[in-house]
C-alpha cells in the first residue's frame, strides 16, 4: 500500500492512500495542538460550534438536508488524545462515486462542506452565534459530567489521572467540568482565529479519486485558510516513575468494583514493550485473560494496553470488591512471569501473530487508518504498518524480557462500593 | 455453487446448501488482507422452552449466552488458544435469537477456519469446568448491572413485552445462571447446534469451493429435526406504563418504546425493517424538523437517537437520550407522529431521507461483521438482505404514513427512565 504525504500549504499536509476496495470515501481535516488544561475544553467546544453551521449552510437543517442529498455522506466533529496532543477537526464519510444512483461527483462537494466548516463558519458580529455557543457549551458540560456513566471507562480515565497527575497525559480530551464553565464567546472566537492561522493541519484521504483531483478538491476547499508562523504539536515528555506506589480510591454506588494498576517503564525498546505487554494483557491468550479469568475465574475482563508515547502499561478489571487481595496479587504475579520469560513457545508465536494480524488488516479499515496515520503525523513519526510488523517478526524473546524487566508498578487505583449500600 | 450478482451495490455471493442442512455464503473481497468467517446458530437469548424428542424442556434464563462461553473449552483445552496462537483472535456473541462465532485473519485462514467449525460443533464440558465459569458470567452480569444504558433498555423492554421471552436479559441473572449444569448445556447444544440449524458466511479473498469442501469435511453429516419453540402468546397491549430507577449518572436519562406488529419471514421481513429504519429517521432523525426544533429548544443533545428493531414475533421503535424535560420528548413525540399522518409527508424530506438510508445501508457493507450478520439475520428469515436498492425502490410515502399511523401512538408507548442518585 503507497501512502503519499505532500505539503498543501504552510502547515497544511495530506495523507492520500488510494484503495479501490471500499463502498465509501473518507476524507478527514485534523488540527494538531499541544494538549493544555488552559484550552482543551475551549478546543472541544470549537468543533462543536463549528458543526452548527457554516455561511452557505448556516443551520443544522440545511446542512443535514445537504448531506442527506450527498446519499447521507456524514461528517463528525472528532476529539483525540494522540500522545500529549489534542486533535481536533472533522471526519467524513461518502459513498464513492462509483455507486451514485444518479452518477453525481461527491467528493468536491464533501470536501468544500469540510473547508467551509473550518474557514467559514456561521457568525453574528465577528462572533460566534450566541444560541450556538450557548447550546454546545451545555453540551460540552454534559458529555464532561457524563463520564462517569461508564464505570469502567470512569476507572481508566482515573487511573490515567491519578498516575500522570501534573503531567499533559492526565487531561482529559474535553478538558475538565471547571475549565468548560469558564468558556466565554469572545474569546472563544479569538481562540478559534488563532487556531486556524497557527495550528497544523493534517488532512487525509482514501477512497479510489486520483491524487490530483484530491489535491485540487482539497485546494479550492482551504484556499481560505489563514495561514501565520505554525506552532508545532507538543513532544511527549516520558513518565518518570514513582519511588513508592501510589494508592487511591474512589467510593459509590455500583455492583462491581474496577481495580487500575499502572506501571512505569524506563526501557525504550517500544517493539519489545508492545510485545511484552500483549503477553501480559493485550490479547485473550494473555497471562492475565488465561489466568485472573480463566483459571481464577475473578473477572469478566482483565486487559492491559502499552501507552507507547508516554512508556507506561495499566492494567484494567472488573472484580467483586472483596477479591481486590487476591486479583493484586494474581497480576503482579503474572507481570513477574512475563518479566522471568515463563513463557510457552505458543505464547510467544501467539502474541506476534496477534500483533502482526493487527498490523496487515490496518489497510482493511479507512477509520483505522486515518487514526494510525493522524497518530504518526501528530508525533512525527513516519512509521507504516508494514514497517512496525517487520520489527515484530524479527523481534528476540531475550529483548522482550529485558524491555518488560524495566516494568516497575506506580500507582493502584481502586473503586469500591459505598459502606452499607447492597 | 449459485453465484448471484448485485450490480446496484457492487457484490457477489455464492451460496450452497449441503446435504446436512447447512447454509454456506462466501461474499468473495479481493484486495482486502483479512478474511472472516462467521458460524451461527438460530438460537438465542429467547429460546429457553422447547421441545425436544418429545419433549418440553425449561431451561435457565441465560443459557444460551453460558453455553457460548463454553462452546470453546475443548477436550485438548480451549479453541481461542489454538486460534490465537495463529494470529486469529475469535470472539462470539449472544443476542435474542442467534449465537454466533467469529474471527478474522490474514494468515493461515483455512486452518483457522477448521478450528472454528470444529470447536462449534464438538461440546466438551465437566461439570466442573461448567462450575468454574459461574464466576466469570457473574461479573460480566455485575458489569452490565452498573451500565445505565443496559439498565434503561432492559427496563423498556419489560414495560413492552408481557409474555415474550425477550423481556428477560440475554445473560439471565446470577441467580438463573447459578442452576446450569453440564447436562442442560449438552441437551441445548444438542438441539439447536446441528447443521440444519445453522449457517456459515465467509467474507474474504477466499476460493469458495474450499470452503464448502472444508465443511463438507468437519460437520456432522446429519443435520437435525426442527425444534419447537415457545415464546408464549404476545397480546399488542403493552405490559406496563413505566419504569423509573436511580443509578450513579450524572444527568436524567429516558427511553421510549413504541411496540409495533411484527411482520413474517420472507422478503416481508426486510421491507417492514426499511420501512421502520426510514419512518424513525422521518420521525426523529437527525435531518427530521422534529429533532431539529428539539435541539434547538436544549430538550435534547447528541446523545439523542432511535431505531426499530425486529426479532421473532417482536417489532418496536424506541428512542432517547439524556434530557431535563424527557415527558415532554415524548408527547413531542407522539404529536410529530400525529402531525405527519394527517398533514402528509414533505416530498423533498422524503426522497432525501431514502437516500440518505441507502447511503448508509451501503456504507455497512464495508464491515465484513455486519455484511455477515446480515446474511445471517435474512437466512433465518427468509429473505435475501443484498436486495435492499429493490425493496427501497418499492417503498412509498403511504408505507411510513401507515407505519407511524398504526404504531406511534400513546396507547403502545412505554417510557423509562433514570434520575440521577441524590
Amino acid at each position: 500500500m503507497e501512502v503519499i504525504r505532500k505539503q498543501l500549504a504552510e502547515g497544511v499536509n495530506l495523507t492520500y492512500l488510494r484503495a479501490r476496495k471500499f463502498k465509501t470515501s473518507l476524507l478527514s481535516a485534523q488540527f494538531v495542538v499541544p494538549l493544555r488544561k488552559e484550552t482543551a475544553s475551549a478546543n472541544a467546544l470549537l468543533c462543536a460550534v463549528l458543526r452548527r453551521g457554516t455561511v452557505t449552510f448556516p443551520d443544522m437543517g440545511s446542512m443535514a438536508a445537504h448531506l442527506d442529498r450527498l446519499y447521507g455522506a456524514s461528517i463528525d466533529y472528532t476529539v483525540r488524545k494522540k500522545g500529549e496532543n489534542q486533535c481536533i477537526g472533522f471526519v467524513a464519510s461518502l459513498i464513492d462515486d462509483s455507486f451514485a444512483p444518479g452518477g453525481e461527483k461527491l467528493l468536491e462537494p464533501v470536501a468544500a462542506l469540510l473547508g467551509e466548516l473550518i474557514c467559514d463558519p456561521a457568525t453574528e458580529r465577528g462572533r460566534f452565534v450566541p444560541g450556538y455557543f450557548e447550546s454546545e457549551k451545555n453540551n460540552l458540560l454534559d458529555a464532561i459530567r457524563s463520564l462517569i456513566n461508564d464505570k469502567r471507562d470512569y476507572a481508566d480515565r482515573r487511573l490515567v489521572q491519578e498516575l500522570c497527575a501534573g503531567e499533559p497525559y492526565a487531561i482529559s480530551r474535553l478538558g475538565s467540568e471547571g475549565m468548560a464553565e469558564k468558556l466565554q464567546p469572545k474569546k472563544l472566537y479569538n481562540q478559534y482565529r488563532d487556531l486556524i492561522s497557527t495550528s497544523r493541519l493534517e488532512l487525509f484521504y482514501s477512497g479510489s479519486a486520483d491524487l490530483k483531483r484530491v489535491e485540487s478538491a482539497l485546494q479550492s476547499a482551504f484556499a481560505g485558510l489563514p495561514r501565520k508562523v505554525i506552532r508545532e504539536g507538543a513532544a511527549v515528555k516520558p513518565h518518570v516513575g514513582r519511588q513508592e506506589v501510589h494508592y487511591v480510591e474512589d467510593a459509590m454506588d455500583v455492583t462491581q468494583g474496577k481495580l487500575g494498576m499502572g506501571f512505569s517503564c524506563t526501557s525504550t525498546d517500544h517493539t519489545a514493550l508492545l510485545m511484552g505487554n500483549t503477553l501480559f494483557g493485550g490479547s485473550s491468550n494473555s497471562k492475565l485473560f488465561l489466568n485472573v479469568r480463566e483459571k481464577l475465574s475473578l473477572c469478566y475482563y482483565a486487559s492491559s494496553i502499552y501507552h507507547r508515547q508516554k512508556g507506561l502499561i495499566t492494567v484494567s478489571s472488573g472484580i467483586e470488591f472483596e477479591n481486590y487481595q487476591r486479583a493484586y496479587d494474581e497480576i503482579m504475579a503474572q507481570l513477574c512471569a512475563v518479566q522471568q520469560g515463563k513463557l510457552e513457545d505458543w505464547e510467544l508465536q501467539g502474541a506476534r501473530s496477534t500483533l502482526l494480524n493487527a498490523y496487515m488488516s490496518m489497510g482493511d479499515s479507512q477509520g483505522k487508518l486515518e487514526n494510525f496515520y493522524l497518530g504518526q503525523a501528530a508525533i512525527g513519526l513516519d512509521e507504516t504498518p508494514e514497517s512496525l510488523a517487520e520489527e515484530v517478526r524479527t523481534l528476540k524473546p531475550q529483548r522482550i524480557y529485558e524491555a518488560m524487566e524495566t516494568v516497575k508498578l506506580d500507582t493502584v487505583y481502586f473503586l469500591k462500593g459505598k459502606e452499607g449500600a447492597e | 455453487m449459485k453465484q448471484l450478482f448485485y450490480q446496484r451495490i457492487g457484490e457477489s455471493v455464492y451460496r450452497e446448501t449441503l446435504p446436512n442442512g447447512l447454509e454456506i455464503c462466501v461474499v468473495p473481497r479481493s484486495g482486502f488482507a483479512k478474511k472472516y468467517a462467521f458460524f451461527a446458530t438460530r438460537y438465542g437469548g429467547m429460546d429457553t422452552r422447547f421441545c425436544l424428542e418429545g419433549q418440553w424442556l425449561d431451561t435457565p434464563a441465560g443459557i444460551a449466552h453460558y453455553l457460548e462461553h463454553k462452546m470453546f473449552d475443548t477436550e485438548e483445552g480451549n479453541a481461542l488458544q489454538d486460534l490465537a496462537t495463529n494470529g486469529a483472535e475469535p470472539n462470539a456473541f449472544t443476542a435474542n435469537a442467534m449465537t454466533g462465532y467469529y474471527f478474522d485473519s490474514t494468515e493461515h485462514f483455512e486452518e483457522n477456519l477448521k478450528i472454528l467449525l470444529s470447536f462449534v460443533s464438538i461440546p466438551y464440558f465437566t461439570e466442573e469446568s461448567v462450575a468454574k465459569e459461574q464466576g466469570i458470567i457473574a461479573q460480566e452480569i455485575r458489569m452490565i448491572e452498573d451500565n445505565p444504558d443496559w439498565q434503561i433498555y432492559t427496563r423498556m423492554m419489560k414495560c413492552l413485552y408481557s409474555k415474550s421471552p425477550v423481556r428477560t436479559s440475554i445473560a439471565g441473572t446470577v441467580e438463573s445462571i447459578s442452576h446450569i449444569t453440564a447436562e442442560t448445556l449438552y441437551q441445548c447444544h444438542k438441539a439447536f447446534y446441528t447443521p440444519s440449524n445453522m449457517i456459515l458466511v465467509v467474507v474474504g479473498d477466499v476460493e469458495p469451493g474450499h470452503i464448502v469442501d472444508l465443511a463438507r469435511d468437519i460437520l456432522p453429516k446429519e443435520g437435525g429435526p426442527t425444534i419447537p419453540r415457545d415464546y408464549g402468546e404476545e397480546p399488542m397491549e403493552i405490559c406496563e406504563k413505566e419504569s423509573s430507577i436511580q443509578m450513579e449518572v450524572s444527568s436524567p436519562q429516558f427511553l421510549t418504546g413504541f411496540k409495533c406488529r411484527p411482520a413474517k419471514n420472507g422478503e416481508e421481513y426486510l421491507r417492514m425493517a426499511a420501512i421502520g429504519d426510514i419512518a424513525c429517521d422521518i420521525l426523529l432523525g437527525d435531518s427530521s424538523p422534529l429533532y431539529l426544533r428539539l435541539y434547538d429548544e436544549g430538550l435534547i443533545n447528541t446523545s439523542f437517537g432511535g431505531s426499530f428493531e425486529m426479532m421473532p414475533g417482536v417489532a418496536y421503535l424506541y428512542a432517547g437520550g439524556d434530557s431535563k424535560d424527557s415527558r415532554r420528548v415524548v408527547r413531542e413525540i407522539c404529536q410529530e407522529a400525529r402531525r405527519l399522518v394527517e398533514e402528509g409527508i414533505d416530498e423533498d424530506f422524503y426522497q432525501r431521507v431514502k437516500r440518505a438510508a441507502f447511503g448508509s445501508n451501503l456504507r455497512g457493507l464495508n464491515s465484513f461483521e455486519n455484511v455477515a450478520v446480515s446474511l445471517t439475520e435474512g437466512y433465518f428469515h427468509g429473505y435475501d438482505p443484498f436486495r435492499f436498492p429493490q425493496v427501497f425502490d418499492d417503498i412509498t410515502k403511504q408505507d411510513i404514513s401507515d407505519f407511524l399511523r398504526d404504531n406511534i401512538i400513546p396507547e403502545r408507548s412505554v417510557f423509562s427512565e433514570i434520575l440521577p442518585k441524590e
